[in-house]
């Protein structure tokens, strides 16, 4: 089986082709560029080195979020786009989820953070155990302090990872804030991961997890501020 | 073998989400618009960011509809254009993101179009004896430009806006006088039930440029004269209101229009753009250009507002021009007409 990995979610762009269990190509820039500007000469880059025929490709795989929401837009436009062309399922894989997927069979709690701003971050809570990726606390956005609360009940045996940019946004507070033995995962896998996306979309697929391109949309996590008010004048009056 | 050129066209830089499949650059395969103006008119006006999420959600929809109804599958198409700029960041990126990922996927060739030179290319699609050069009138939403269209693709600027484009005026007068969104529709209603005559609206010109539009002392005039029947307690006829705000446009962009085509010496003239859709401003222009002996070309109202033939029919003249976008095409929300 033979997929287009891409997470534009957040400052990260990233595109991958796997087949099977082979990486054939990678490419990942944490560059303060528009991820409309680069993603596609990016695919298009790659696709050249390894000479590849599109019509081979089986699905295209999405960090479908949380992030940005104009990051995930660009990247969900694209996998819908090229899903369109080649007549081929979406497969839409949670940004922290994917995350977390760096880190193949780590002991501990993995804690991927994004920067979600207004005081708060994206994150998810996993573990492994027996080589399977488990979900102890699905996706959502929550204020570091809640977090970090939460990371010290649970104080996990094996100490907790943290990764994702919302690291470099927290680690002051979080340094501050957590009670038990906590570490930082390091430059090769502590940001989002294309060619993670494209591995774990493999899993999915196989259980018949994915989508037709029109189906396919973002998860935000998160309404619009014009909802947001909508709903609380609505609320009130 | 196939001699036609198609194109299949991409529009997202406002509040429709719109696919088209043009032939040749005149003739429309297929149309396909969704609009989300009902959405928009629970918040009175266009939220970008639900736009954003709206365009994301029905673009593949809109676009498979528009391969199906043209009669053609994406392997026949030649070329895959998208609107770049002007517009809304967000609802841009969408079109432009799926355009790039389409062509690159199908082989084909990407043309980045140019928004406003979409609304000038929507005349050549009913127009066929519209060839530059000619005068332009191009007033919507977010424009209003007064241009030589020198050739398919070279335009001269002779006056624009300095403040509020002609679109936006009317959204704010329609809200000031408790008509909603969208305001161009809602006001050309009420102005058929009123005088345009009632109340002497100033026509704004901006001083020293015989050209330009200035319509935020118009909208200032109205909400002044409102304040004033509500502090007085005098009764506020709606309909008139609208009429006379109507004819206040009107008047000012067929005089500096007409003017404009005189001192040039060009005996055409084509208007577009959603505003031109506005049945007062149709009927006095096709007067004004009769009077002065000219000939007056504006699209039907369907390739008036925002629509995604408009885009194909440009496109088409940006290739016969050997123009193409690159892979890096981006998103460029204050693109100028002319500029690429």
């Amino acid at each position: 089986m033979k997929l287009i990995a891409i997470d534009s979610s957040g400052l990260t762009a990233s595109v991958a082709i796997l087949e099977d269990d082979v990486l054939l190509a990678s490419y990942t820039v944490d560059y303060k560029k528009t991820h409309s500007q680069t993603l596609l000469p990016m695919l298009d880059e790659i696709s050249r080195m390894i000479g590849l025929d599109v019509h081979t490709i089986d699905a295209v795989a999405v960090a479908a979020g949380p992030g940005s929401f104009t990051g995930l837009r660009i990247g969900s436009a694209t996998a819908k786009g090229l899903a369109l062309a080649l007549q081929v399922p979406v497969i839409e894989v949670p940004t922290l989820q994917a995350m977390a997927y760096n880190l193949y069979n780590a002991r501990g709690l993995i804690c991927p953070i994004m920067d979600a701003r207004r005081d708060q971050v994206y994150n998810g809570l996993y573990i492994w155990w027996n080589h399977d990726l488990y979900t102890i606390k699905d996706q959502r956005a929550v204020s570091i302090e809640e977090l970090a609360e939460e990371i010290n009940r649970r104080n996990h045996s094996r100490g907790t990872i943290l990764l994702g940019d919302g690291v470099a946004a927290y680690k002051d507070k979080l340094d501050a804030l957590l009670t038990v033995p906590h570490f930082y995962a390091p430059a090769h896998v502590n940001r989002q991961r294309a060619a993670s996306v494209g591995a774990l979309a493999q899993i999915f697929y196989k259980s018949g997890k994915y989508v037709s391109a029109k189906e396919h949309a973002p998860i935000y996590l998160r309404k619009s501020q014009a909802e947001r008010e909508r709903e609380m004048k609505e609320g009130k009056a | 073998m196939n001699q036609h050129t198609d194109i299949l066209a991409i529009e997202t830089s406002c509040d429709e989400t719109a696919c088209a499949v043009i032939r040749d650059g005149r003739e429309v395969l297929s149309n396909v618009i969704y609009t989300q103006i009902s959405m928009h008119t629970l918040y009175g006006g266009v939220v970008p960011e639900l736009a954003s999420r709206k365009h994301i959600e029905k673009i593949n929809t809109v676009i498979e509809n528009a391969l199906t109804e043209s009669g053609l599958t994406l392997p026949e198409i030649d070329a895959v254009a998208v609107t770049y700029g002007p517009g809304l960041v967000g609802a841009l990126l969408v079109g432009v993101a799926e355009a790039k990922s389409i062509a690159w996927a199908a082989g084909k060739p990407l043309i980045g179009v140019n928004h406003i030179e979409g609304h000038i290319a929507a005349n050549y699609i009913e127009h066929p004896e519209l060839k530059p050069p000619y005068l332009g009138l191009v007033v919507s939403g977010g424009h209003t430009h007064l241009i030589i269209v020198k050739d398919w693709a070279e335009f001269e600027i002779l006056g624009r806006t300095v403040d509020d484009a002609a679109g936006e005026a009317f959204d704010k007068v329609a809200r000031a006088i408790g008509l909603g969104y969208p305001g161009g529709p809602k006001i050309d209603a009420a102005a058929k039930e009123g005088d345009p005559l009632a109340i002497p609206f100033p026509k704004a010109k901006v001083h020293g440029s015989e050209y330009d539009f200035s319509f935020s002392g118009l909208k200032s005039a109205v909400l002044n004269y409102l304040n004033h029947a509500e502090m007085t307690k005098e009764a506020v006829n709606r309909n008139d209101v609208a009429a006379s705000f109507q004819k206040a446009v009107v008047d000012v962009l067929c005089e500096h229009t007409i003017l404009a085509a005189k001192e040039h010496g060009i005996r055409q003239v084509a208007m577009a753009g959603g505003v031109s859709a506005n049945s007062a401003l149709r009927t006095a222009m096709t007067e004004a250009c009769k009077e002065a002996g000219f000939e007056f070309y504006v699209p039907s109202p369907v390739y008036c507002t925002d629509n995604a033939a408009m885009i194909g029919v440009a496109a088409y003249h940006e290739m016969m021009n050997g123009a193409k976008s690159g892979w890096e095409l981006n998103a460029i929300p204050a693109l100028r007409l002319g500029e690429r």
